[in-house]
């Protein structure tokens, strides 16, 4: 009799039941091959659960097997929005490990390229947020820019994303005597073009609904979690490599560091849009300024390490990107780890969605800017 | 009465934000000759590659028939993933000399990353990066190619 009464209770106060859903792998708003094992109570997410490795490359193992300038092209295909900055710390690690000094020439054009890398991952980053939101129209206004700077790129790395430019002991090849003018006139046309972002999206009272005090990340979760870039920067993390720790041409240009410490959705979506204007006067700073020199140290056939361990950090579009090399004395390292920005910001995501519904789940993920082979390598 | 208002403006005030942002693309709806996009395979006779563009590896050839390539097998030790093999074949000069060559340079364009490390490496310059991008076949084996041509020959005055 006390079952059958039990029941009844139950079902007067409709009690729903916790469900899972699997959001992916082939779910279109994770970009990729990212599966996410969501518990829902009816709309609310109770728990977020990432599950990786749908496109694990095994890319550290296959840098066990080959020289080190032949890791730079795989470094290209793990963030492959922000493959320059990819490269450039993988070269960084080379070269101080070898004590080789690059000439300035090198160090202002790399800094260019990786100020220019971060400018087309946010404008892509930036279109794709609105599409996630359900606005299509900011995917062609970003991508209209962002096919500026591939050209650019074009013209002087030869390829498109996959630019394997900086190579240890400098640049693949030098600047196309195009570049500095090309580079100066997308910087006067971007400048008109920015301000249309914020009438389209940053203004825009859905959008607005829909991120302000959403995606809450403290921070100290932020902290704990290793939470880089612009989406620990948004939980007033003050993690810029470039400022701690600066490499190539930082230490000569003035910038700040954007830091926002509201927290939330919003704050992650304004930190990349100044950043953007961060990285338009980092590069304004340099475009006129790059001395004259050698594109390229003279570097030996055969690259050898010496025997012992090397860690070098960027600043890649995402957060930190680190490069540990551990080299016993031969021409492949002995062990090669990434440190990836993407995977430590994934697990931030449980965090912050806990309590959303699931429709703001998707709008939270896609402000951490995530690139799913970053995250599996 | 307070928060009435206050429910009113903020639509008028929402709809004014939707405003600006139609603006915006109301500008391009009556300027639509302002796009940076390439109507791609219309175009296909006029467009023109950046010189640097990485699409292929090519040895070019000179009008009688020959390249550059000494068989010396440098590509092949910097290709990251092995998408080239040198066959080379030894053969006896009029001097008596034992002399080796190139027989086949056979290329994988299905593996290539196009990282440009035996260009770069090349010491005659012999192989190059080529701008056709239109790869697409139907048949994979097609995409191992055989980069020096049939009856070439190593042109004179190319250092070994």
């Amino acid at each position: 009799m006390s079952e059958i009464k039990e029941v009844i209770v139950k079902t007067d106060r409709l009690a729903t039941d916790k469900y899972q859903v699997n959001m992916g792998p082939q779910h279109p708003s994770t970009h990729g091959v990212l599966r996410l094992l969501v518990t829902l109570e009816g709309e609310k997410v109770l728990n977020v659960q990432p599950h990786t490795g749908y496109i694990h490359s095994g890319i550290e193992k296959m840098c066990e097997a080959i020289s080190y300038p032949q890791i730079i092209h795989l470094t290209d295909r793990m963030d492959y929005l922000s493959a320059h900055m990819s490269n450039e710390a993988v070269a960084l690690c080379v070269e101080n490990a070898l004590q080789i000094e690059v000439p300035d020439r090198v160090k202002y054009i790399r800094t260019i390229m990786d100020e220019l890398t971060r400018l087309a991952s946010h404008q892509l980053w930036w279109c794709v947020y609105g599409m996630d939101l359900g606005a299509l129209t900011t995917f062609f206004y970003g991508l209209r820019d962002r096919e500026l700077i591939l050209d650019i790129f074009e013209e002087t790395c030869g390829a498109r994303m996959t630019v394997s430019y900086s190579t240890p002991g400098g640049l693949m090849f030098d600047i196309h005597p195009n570049f500095q003018k090309r580079v100066k006139d997308y910087i006067k046309y971007f400048k008109t073009k920015l301000p249309e972002y914020d009438q389209l999206l940053s203004g825009n009272v859905i959008m607005r609904e829909r991120t302000e005090g959403i995606g809450y990340l403290t921070l100290e979760e932020a902290i704990d979690f290793g939470v880089t870039g612009p989406s620990g920067r948004a939980s007033g993390f003050s993690c810029d490599v470039r400022k701690h720790q600066p490499y190539s041409a930082y230490p000569f240009v003035k910038f700040n560091e954007i830091l926002d410490h509201r927290c939330d959705s919003l704050a992650r979506y304004e930190v990349r849009i100044k950043e953007m204007w961060e990285s338009i006067s980092i590069i304004e700073q340099l475009i006129d300024n790059i001395p004259e020199g050698d594109y390229a140290v003279k570097m030996k056939g055969v690259l050898k390490l010496p025997e012992g361990e090397f860690y070098q950090r960027a600043e890649s579009a995402r957060g930190e990107f680190g490069v540990f090399i551990v080299s016993d004395g031969k021409k492949n390292p002995y062990r090669v780890k990434f440190r990836s920005p993407g995977f430590s910001n994934l697990f931030a995501l449980n965090n912050m969605a806990k309590g959303h519904k699931i429709a703001d789940l998707v709008a939270i993920m896609s402000t951490l800017d995530l690139i799913i082979p970053d995250i599996d390598r | 009465m307070k928060s009435f208002i206050e429910y009113i403006t903020s639509i008028f005030k929402g709809v004014w934000t939707l405003l600006i942002g139609m603006k915006v693309t109301g500008k391009y709806v009556f300027t639509p000759w302002k796009h940076v996009t390439h109507s791609y395979p219309e175009n296909r006779d006029t467009l023109v590659m950046f010189e640097r563009f990485r699409g292929e590896v090519i040895m070019p050839h000179d009008a009688n028939n020959e390249h550059k390539c000494t068989g010396c097998g440098i590509c092949e030790l910097n290709c990251p993933n092995g998408s080239i093999e040198i066959i080379s074949k030894s053969i006896v000069t009029p001097e008596g000399k034992k002399k080796r060559l190139i027989d086949q340079h056979i290329y994988h364009l299905g593996m290539c990353t196009l990282c440009n490390l035996c260009v770069k490496a090349c010491p005659t310059g012999a192989i190059v990066m080529g701008q056709n991008f239109e790869h697409a076949v139907w048949d994979r084996a097609k995409l191992t190619k055989v980069l020096n041509q049939p009856g070439s020959k190593i042109s004179e005055g190319v250092k070994e």
